[in-house]
């Protein structure tokens, strides 16, 4: 079946010139996606929608906002205060951020459930890691610009982990701030670079997209469609991404947005979750906060980071776990050896391990926001354990385990 | 594995353990901010009161009067006492030197003090104050221990008396503890009408912490409405294109 145009008029003209209707086609109109995606597979459209809003937040916000040590703070009341519609704007920003990463974390687990970094997907989900470390870059510069007190210190203790590099650690960390500590010269190109990330994230979905689109997209069998196609070189369990995913997609934003709408009107701040109270202090460099925790979405590796205690007085094991913690991830598809893609068909252990992980990192991002005690480390130290068995021990537990048999077709 | 989830489960009671207790228990502040009369109260309470010290440099003037119901005659007689425009922000004359030099600590602008506290911490600290002869201002308080500022609505409130606790610590020596205050004596307002004072102001206080607040829930209404609705669109959208989906 053909991609190429047959339209004639405007469109005809456009498309001697741009492939616009073969694009349309191969990505949404022909793009053969499969019939039996569930719950999980909201969070991809989901993610794509939020960053889009939080570019278009963003840029309004930077029509107001003054990245400046002496004006930052005043700025983001202002904008909260004296601009029209100001108020509504921030709090879709900062609610924004905050559910980019709920709607990227249950996209993530959902790929983990379903196989989706399997053969031939690996370069996939690899792309996908590099938009998760940006998102996490982008975050965490632009936690910096409210300039309150968590913003400072938060940004304080993540610059440090710089300085805990052997031998060029403290010229690094005074290379990242521009300063001796966080100043104004730190926020400016935080701000910079807060604004430059997004776009940079805009072009890495779109080659993530570009890469989906090659190998096709898994779903909850973790069957591949291609394989079994009709006399027309359709997938039989295939269906056309549009209209049917985007209509579908469009209910489920429906619904996320109700949600979003939620938190953003009735409780922007979620109880110091989303908007921490310290936060409304205007920063200050002569004043540490009793307890500094970053926000929740990174807690995990903050409580990685915490767990693991200095050696040889130095810091530098913490900060490697913590990158380590992120790091394994990209060689998640090498290291699943079960003969079948989806938990759905994977034994007992697997599924076992799975549950784990997940209530691992759950706990983990609770530990990484309360205050440290003896028993909350060694809860710490436990959790971080499980969290990377998941990883190394998975060629063992994959491999060795009984699997179901995966049908044909797709089920329902 | 139902053994490893129960002893992950039991790994995490210690964590709650001291996750709770600390602190002195804050006592409902119970505001209203649909009442503009107890906005109206607290305002002006706190530029005759608050004012000379604390400013709310993130509040305009004539925001406050609109917000508040106040008119601009009113305004410009009873609220602002420093000669300000009424479209100025809420600022007073004081330096944080100056503050430094007599509490001990700049002074904090109060404009957000609802949001990094809360307003039941607000309301707390307010009734909190008791004598203390060994600091600097002769007050001590009990949500914030060794605060530097003096007790301002002592007029209003009188003064309370601390309350102490002798116990033994882990050395053995006798230590005292303040767990409480006595019933106020020497204020012009009864125990109830100060607690009224207090209210408005930290109905105040809130509502300069976040002026659009009623009017976001007022709109998040008609939001969470529209959406319902465009979601029952959608919905049946959906429903009828996946019709010939088997």
């Amino acid at each position: 079946m053909s991609t190429e145009t047959t339209a004639t008029g405007f469109l005809g003209w456009i498309d001697k010139r741009f492939p616009l209707t073969k694009v349309w086609n191969e990505h949404l109109a022909q793009y053969y996606a499969p019939k039996n995606f569930n719950f999980w597979y909201y969070f991809g459209s989901l993610a794509l929608l939020v960053l889009v809003l939080q570019i278009v937040t963003g840029i309004w916000l930077a029509m107001n906002y003054k990245p400046s040590a002496a004006d930052a703070f005043a700025s983001v009341e202002y904008i909260m205060r004296d601009v029209d519609w100001g108020w509504l704007i921030r709090y879709m920003h900062s609610t924004g951020a905050s559910f980019f990463f709920i709607a990227v974390y249950l996209h993530m687990f959902r790929a983990l459930m379903y196989g989706s970094y399997r053969k031939p997907r690996e370069l996939l989900w690899i792309i996908g890691l590099i938009i998760y470390l940006a998102m996490m870059a982008t975050a965490f510069f632009g936690y910096l610009l409210p300039w309150g007190q968590m913003s400072y210190w938060g940004a304080q203790v993540i610059v440090n982990l710089f300085a805990a590099v052997p031998g060029i650690g403290e010229d690094l960390s005074v290379w990242v701030r521009g300063d001796y500590v966080i100043s104004d010269a730190t926020l400016n190109r935080f701000f910079a670079f807060h604004f430059l990330l997004p776009f940079v994230l805009a072009a890495l979905v779109f080659v993530h997209i570009v890469a989906l689109h090659k190998v096709g997209s898994n779903n909850p069998d973790g069957i591949e469609i291609k394989e079994n196609k009709d006399e027309n070189g359709i997938p039989r369990d295939g269906i056309p991404f549009h209209p049917y995913y985007t209509v579908k997609d469009i209910a489920g934003i429906a619904v996320f947005l109700a949600v979003f709408s939620a938190v953003v009107f009735f409780a922007p701040d979620l109880g110091g979750l989303f908007l921490e109270g310290p936060n409304f202090i205007p920063a200050n460099p002569l004043k540490t906060p009793e307890h500094i925790a970053p926000v929740w979405y990174f807690t995990p590796f903050y409580a990685m980071l915490r767990a693991i205690p200095p050696m040889f007085g130095s810091q530098f094991p913490g900060v490697v776990v913590m990158f380590a913690a992120i790091l394994i991830m990209f060689f998640l598809p090498w290291l699943d050896r079960s003969p079948v893609k989806s938990v759905r068909y994977k034994g007992p252990i697997f599924k076992a391990a799975l549950a784990l992980f997940a209530i691992s990192f759950v706990v983990l991002a609770y530990l990484g926001l309360q205050s440290s005690t003896p028993a909350r480390t060694l809860a710490a130290q436990v959790f971080t354990g499980l969290y990377f068995a998941f990883f190394l021990l998975m060629p063992f537990y994959s491999k060795m385990e009984k699997t179901k048999p995966v049908p044909e077709r797709v089920t329902k | 594995m139902k053994k490893l989830i129960i002893a992950a489960i039991l790994l995490l009671v210690p964590m709650f353990a001291s996750a709770s207790g600390g602190g002195i228990h804050l006592e409902s502040a119970n505001i209203d901010l649909t009442d503009q009369a107890s906005l109206q109260n607290g305002a002006k309470y706190f530029v005759n009161y608050c004012m000379g010290c604390h400013s709310l440099e993130y509040m305009r003037y004539n925001r406050m009067a609109e917000d508040l119901g106040i008119d601009e005659v009113d305004l410009r007689q009873n609220l602002i006492l420093t000669g300000a425009k009424p479209g100025e922000l809420m600022t007073n004359s004081m330096r944080p030197q100056d503050g430094e030099k007599w509490f001990g600590t700049a002074v904090p602008d109060l404009t957000l003090v609802t949001r990094w506290r809360s307003p039941d911490w607000v309301y707390t600290y307010l009734k909190s104050f008791y004598a203390d002869p060994s600091r600097p201002y002769g007050v001590n308080n009990l949500v914030f221990p060794a605060v530097g500022m003096p007790h301002v609505l002592t007029g209003l409130q009188g003064i309370q008396q601390p309350i102490y606790e002798e116990y033994l610590n882990e050395g053995g020596l006798t230590v005292k503890k303040v767990t409480g205050v006595s019933a106020p004596a020497g204020g012009s307002l009864s125990p109830e009408e100060y607690d009224a004072v207090v209210r408005d102001l930290t109905a105040f206080l809130t509502y300069a912490g976040e002026p659009m607040k009623l009017e976001r829930q007022r709109l998040g209404i008609y939001v969470l409405l529209f959406l319902g609705l465009f979601f029952i669109v959608s919905y049946a959208l959906k429903k009828e294109y996946w019709k010939d989906v088997h």
